[in-house]
């Protein structure tokens, strides 16, 4: 999808969400990253740890979730990753595409 | 006329109907209502919209100003009358007893609860930080002889009718009405 980088190319659903969870790298990430225009900081970094820890905890995720994970606020969330936040962030942390209504 | 009915204008390939794609890209989100099923109808369209990268605007009007009003948005009612598919079965009559809205309204809560559905301020507060905007009637604001102060602080205005058309202007917007 992406020549730019030489990140290996991983197993993704018809989304683009990642299948196996334990392929995720950073380099993967980036990558995906690339793709919605959103070069990562540490913040970014911070949430998408975050978010694969509660993962593999098997939380499921909501932006309230986020909201109160005290990494960032809802407004820093969005601002993070512009553009429907949860999905995105979950496709670059390499996890199931969230089922959440709220 | 024979030649034509021999040859029938055939084409060699068909035309393909292309099938383009018009997404929503913003919802202006109409509450009139100020039932607890209702509010949270309006509510989680709004959120949901914002989860997905669209443009969302909330405009409250009539009963639905209760649930932007500090005093009543977090005790909003469900209504036990008047509604075949809550208690289907029992009359209406034993519905309106007393007592009875408020506990239906409880146990809706607490189901809410379970499901981690936030309160409603707290489900305006995030539609804010979502970046999602709350407005008011201002026609139904002055015929329940309200303030701005007495609105929740994430209302970002008192409009009127012809204002809440401009907030759906583009392409791509749904109006939707509850």
């Amino acid at each position: 999808m992406n020549t730019l980088t030489s990140a290996p190319t991983l197993q993704v659903n018809e989304e683009g969400y990642l299948k196996n969870y334990q392929d995720w790298n950073r380099d993967w990430a980036t990558e995906i990253a690339h793709q919605y225009n959103i070069s990562l900081t540490p913040k970014h970094w911070d949430v998408l740890n975050w978010l694969r820890a509660k993962q593999a905890e098997g939380t499921a995720l909501s932006v309230r979730k986020v909201g109160n994970s005290g990494i960032v606020d809802i407004k820093e969330f969005y601002a993070l990753f512009p553009g429907g936040p949860l999905k995105i962030s979950s496709r670059i942390a390499g996890i199931p595409k969230p089922a959440s209504c709220i | 006329m024979k030649d034509i009915m021999e040859a029938p204008a055939v084409l060699e390939t068909p035309v393909q109907l292309k099938k383009e794609k018009y997404p929503v890209k913003k919802v202006l989100i109409i509450c009139s209502k100020g039932k607890l099923e209702d509010v949270y109808a309006a509510l989680v369209m709004t959120n949901g919209a914002l989860m997905e990268g669209m443009e969302a605007k909330m405009f409250f009007t009539f009963f639905g100003l209760e649930a932007i009003t500090k005093k009543h948005a977090n005790h909003l009612h469900t209504g036990t009358t008047g509604n075949p598919a809550m208690m289907p079965g029992v009359p209406d009559m034993i519905k309106g007893l007393p007592g009875l809205e408020t506990l239906a309204s409880y146990m809706m809560k607490r189901e809410m609860d379970k499901l981690e559905i936030p309160s409603v301020t707290e489900f305006l507060e995030i539609i804010e930080a979502s970046g999602g905007e709350i407005y008011a009637c201002k026609l139904a604001v002055e015929m329940f002889h309200l303030k701005k102060e007495d609105l929740v602080p994430e209302v970002k205005g008192i409009i009127t009718v012809g204002d809440m058309y401009a907030l759906a202007e583009g392409e791509g917007t749904q109006i939707i009405f509850i």
